[in-house]
């Protein structure tokens, strides 16, 4: 791997009061690649995707320590949260589409970030919708209703609206657990393409998923990074036992 | 056995449909009575004209100005600092002793007398802020009174606007006041109308707030501004049915029927907006 | 950009302290109320105990000497008010059983929307209705001298305490899962075993809710039972002879006081009195809802 790394993080831990969520997690993203957590429900996988966009910072009795940085800055030590997460895109598990209509759903971070030229802002919806693979089947319904478009659609629509406000990284938290295949395959051709301009990371309970588009894959398991490294390593031959059981399916 | 206890089902269900009656079959006679009773008064210039010879003759037409000056006043008090109150319990508030205590206060609130709410208005606005009986401090006594509604249906419109919607604009990276006014406040927005129209009829309907903070016995003329006195329909129905002899029946039962109407209309409306926003409602 | 940028900061920043100001108003305001109301009220404990005034049996506001003694307003208020209970609890406990569990969908709304127009009302309407209908009525039944009782208020502070305690109520009989009943059902126990047994048990708590907000309901009624229990401010030895309310006194006589007279003073303390029962009232029903969440 010759990229330089985009995030890193050194002794993450992350406590909800009593409960340890993330136990002391170290472990470097490099740029323009994606990286596939897995691992069981409840082993931390999403706790630690929601660090990076510090979308834990308002649960109650979050508490956190060790350092997480992107391209070398820490991201908890300075307040601009909003900065922070125009950089770090996020798509969530179910599509979330805003009730409003397909075009306003992905202008929406644009003009919240001060956008006003028209002309500029259809450019970059357009832009936005074309990666996202969504653009031929919406393009004579940018003013319906997001809400009529079809699962795979809005999933699809949440991704361009992620891309609309141009993030470097972009956290996806299991994007495709409520999808169909064709759905599902059309996310994934999506999200190897985005390799060449953004840092992405995946989490998901689809091991097949992981290894589809995974550079590298990490296993977390109860709060640990049990195991980061190739995916096709991962998966083939793991250190661990644990991955291993993972894998193959002996639980989780 | 089994029979047994289905003739006692039937008995109980029976009675409980009785209690149910009881409850709601006064309700309709009392409308119809009121508009059986006071229809014959209602005319053009019951409603536009003035009281004469001591309100034995001529409209309400004061008590009616008065009465939408005071409902405008509570308003313009009491629907941003409900809304913005709600706002905090909703959106920002932790779940600690502070957001515990104002809950607290919102019951009680809601719970004091109304006629204690004529007290404190007599005591801080009349006296001790030296606004006088007068339509300012009428509607800012009202407006505490009906804080409470305002801020308990907005909550729950706020509340019915799903989580994700803040998360996903959170997540663009869009500050939290801009995702509460953008994506959470629009959608609120049929609630917090039907709470203002609650509060509206409320404040239209209640008499003993306005008691010592601003209403006029009688007043047969417009107020010129909000260091009035003034006039209002409960006031002054209050008045003509007990203060004053010789009222001729059908004007006391006009003006309870035109005070009803308003406040009903208003609740009507409160209804059909609650309505038209449920159905309409896309997630 | 940047000013842009910091312009933006400094707008949310102002609101955000508005919301917060907004959001504890309600408790500067329940402070202002029982500070305003002492301000006043606890100057006529200068010269009238604190004893005499709750214990007296004597109003005479404005004889010389004065007497404030609030015993009558105290058993007038609990007259009406325990007669409003007697009355109100048990109907509005039915209405909203019945409402809640037996009514078919469309009788339901129905019965609520006719629940929800007796709740908007106004007071000073119902008083008035209940001068021309109720208290002839109570007159010529119980041939009494007068049908300005006691009794005509109960009868009608029941009625207005209705909306309070179904409403309540039903939405406690509501929050009980539907899976207990469905359980009683599965076992065999008929549809009214199942409320009896089981629905209502487990709403108890939101039940006892209703009724003490309906009781605050009923101290705190003003016009109507100024208009319709005859406004005698001595002890009644029975429900059929009028009363004058706490509630009734404040409203009648604030009018003709001189500000800053003894008679001025001792209503606020009557409003002190009024401010302090429905504070615990509320406060009762408040923890009978929250033991219910637990």
């Amino acid at each position: 791997m010759v990229s330089p790394i985009k995030v890193q993080s050194k002794d993450l831990s992350v406590r909800y009061g009593s409960v340890e969520a993330l136990k002391s997690i170290s472990l470097d993203v490099y740029a323009n690649e994606i990286l596939s957590i897995i691992g069981p429900a409840n082993s931390g996988k999403s706790t630690f995707l929601r660090c990076l966009n510090r979308f834990n910072d308002n649960q109650p009795n979050f508490s956190f320590k060790g350092l997480l940085t992107i391209d070398g800055q820490n991201i908890y030590a300075d307040g601009n949260v909003e900065m922070l997460r125009k950089r770090v895109g996020m798509v969530f598990a179910l599509p979330i589409v805003l009730p409003m209509t397909v075009f306003e759903n992905v202008a929406y971070g644009l003009r919240r970030h001060g956008m006003k030229d028209k002309t500029q802002m259809e450019s970059i919806v357009e832009r936005s919708l074309k990666a996202a693979y969504l653009w031929d089947e919406v393009k004579d319904r940018l003013q319906e209703h997001a809400m009529k478009l079809s699962g795979g659609q809005q999933q699809r629509l949440c991704l361009a609206r992620t891309l609309a406000v141009d993030p470097e990284i972009i956290l996806y938290d299991e994007p495709c657990s409520g999808l169909d295949p064709i759905s599902t395959a059309k996310i994934e051709e999506a999200m190897l393409r985005f390799k060449q301009n953004y840092t992405q990371i995946l989490v998901t309970n689809n091991t097949k998923q992981a290894a589809r588009v995974g550079d590298r894959t990490a296993f977390f398991l109860m709060g640990q990074l049990i195991e980061i490294g190739e995916t096709k390593k991962l998966f083939t031959s793991p250190v661990d036992r644990r991955t291993d059981d993972y894998i193959s399916g002996r639980f989780g | 056995m089994i029979k047994n206890a289905y003739t006692r089902e039937k008995l109980a269900f029976s009675i409980l449909f009785l209690s149910t009656l009881v409850v709601v079959l006064p309700v309709i006679l009392i409308l119809i009575y009121i508009i059986y009773q006071g229809w014959h008064a209602i005319s053009w210039d019951f409603l536009t004209q003035m009281p004469k010879r001591g309100m034995r003759e001529g409209g309400i037409f004061p008590a009616i100005v008065g009465t939408l000056w005071l409902v405008l006043g509570t308003l313009i008090f009491a629907l941003p600092l409900g809304v913005l109150s709600a706002i905090y319990l909703s959106e920002y508030a932790k779940d600690n002793f502070l957001t515990r205590a104002v809950k607290l206060a919102i019951i009680n609130l809601a719970g004091v007398p109304s006629v204690v709410y004529g007290l404190f208005g007599l005591g801080i606005f009349v006296i001790f802020l030296k606004f006088g009986a007068s339509i300012l401090a009428g509607s800012l006594t009202l407006a505490i009174m009906v804080l409470p509604i305002i801020i308990t249906t907005t909550r729950e419109a706020l509340d019915s606007v799903p989580q994700s919607f803040r998360q996903v604009s959170l997540s663009l990276g869009v500050s939290k006041w801009e995702t509460i006014r953008r994506v959470v406040l629009p959608h609120a927005l049929p609630g917090i109308l039907t709470g203002m129209i609650l509060a509206v009829s409320r404040a239209a309907g209640e008499t003993a707030p306005i008691l010592f903070t601003v209403a006029a016995f009688y007043l047969p003329r417009l107020p010129k501004s909000i260091f009035d006195q003034a006039m209002a329909l409960p006031y002054h129905l209050y008045v003509i049915s007990t203060q004053v002899p010789n009222i001729k029946l059908e004007i006391r039962y006009g003006t309870a029927l035109v005070l009803l109407m308003i406040v009903l209309s208003l609740n009507l409306v409160a209804i059909l907006v609650r309505a038209q926003f449920r159905k309409k409602r896309k997630w | 950009m940047q000013k842009n940028f910091n312009g933006k900061l400094v707008k949310e920043w102002v609101i955000e302290r508005c919301i917060y100001l907004s959001g504890i108003a309600s408790i500067i305001f329940v402070g202002l109320i029982f500070i305003f109301l002492a301000k006043e009220g606890f100057s006529l404990f200068k010269t009238v105990s604190v004893s005499d005034f709750l214990l007296g049996q004597k109003w005479y506001p404005i004889s010389t000497p004065a007497q404030f003694g609030i015993l009558p307003l105290i058993v007038g208020s609990l007259y009406v008010t325990l007669g409003a209970t007697i009355i109100a609890v048990p109907i509005g406990i039915a209405s909203a059983v019945y409402i809640a569990e037996v009514a078919p969908v469309k009788t339901r709304e129905i019965l609520k929307s006719g629940i929800e127009v007796l709740a908007a009302i106004p007071s000073v309407v119902l008083g008035f209705i209940g001068m021309m209908t109720l208290v002839p009525w109570v007159k010529n039944t119980f041939h009494l001298p007068t049908g300005l009782t006691a009794f005509s208020g109960a009868l009608m502070l029941a009625f207005m305490a209705m909306p309070t305690i179904v409403s309540i109520a039903e939405d406690a009989l509501n929050a009980v899962p539907k899976r207990y009943k469905e359980a009683a059902l599965a076992l065999g126990a008929t549809r009214w075993q199942a409320i009896w047994r089981v629905i209502f048990p487990a709403a108890s708590s939101g039940i006892l809710a209703a009724v003490m907000l309906g009781i605050g309901r009923v101290i705190g009624e003003t016009m109507a039972v100024m208009m319709i229990t005859g406004n005698a401010a001595r002890i009644p030895n029975s429900l059929f002879e009028p009363v004058r309310t706490l509630t009734a006194t404040v409203a009648a006589e604030m009018g003709e006081t001189v500000r800053g007279s003894d008679h001025y003073f001792a209503l606020f303390a009557i409003g002190i009195v009024l401010f302090i029962i429905t504070f615990f009232i509320n406060l009762i029903a408040d923890l009978a809802v929250h033991r219910k969440l637990k």
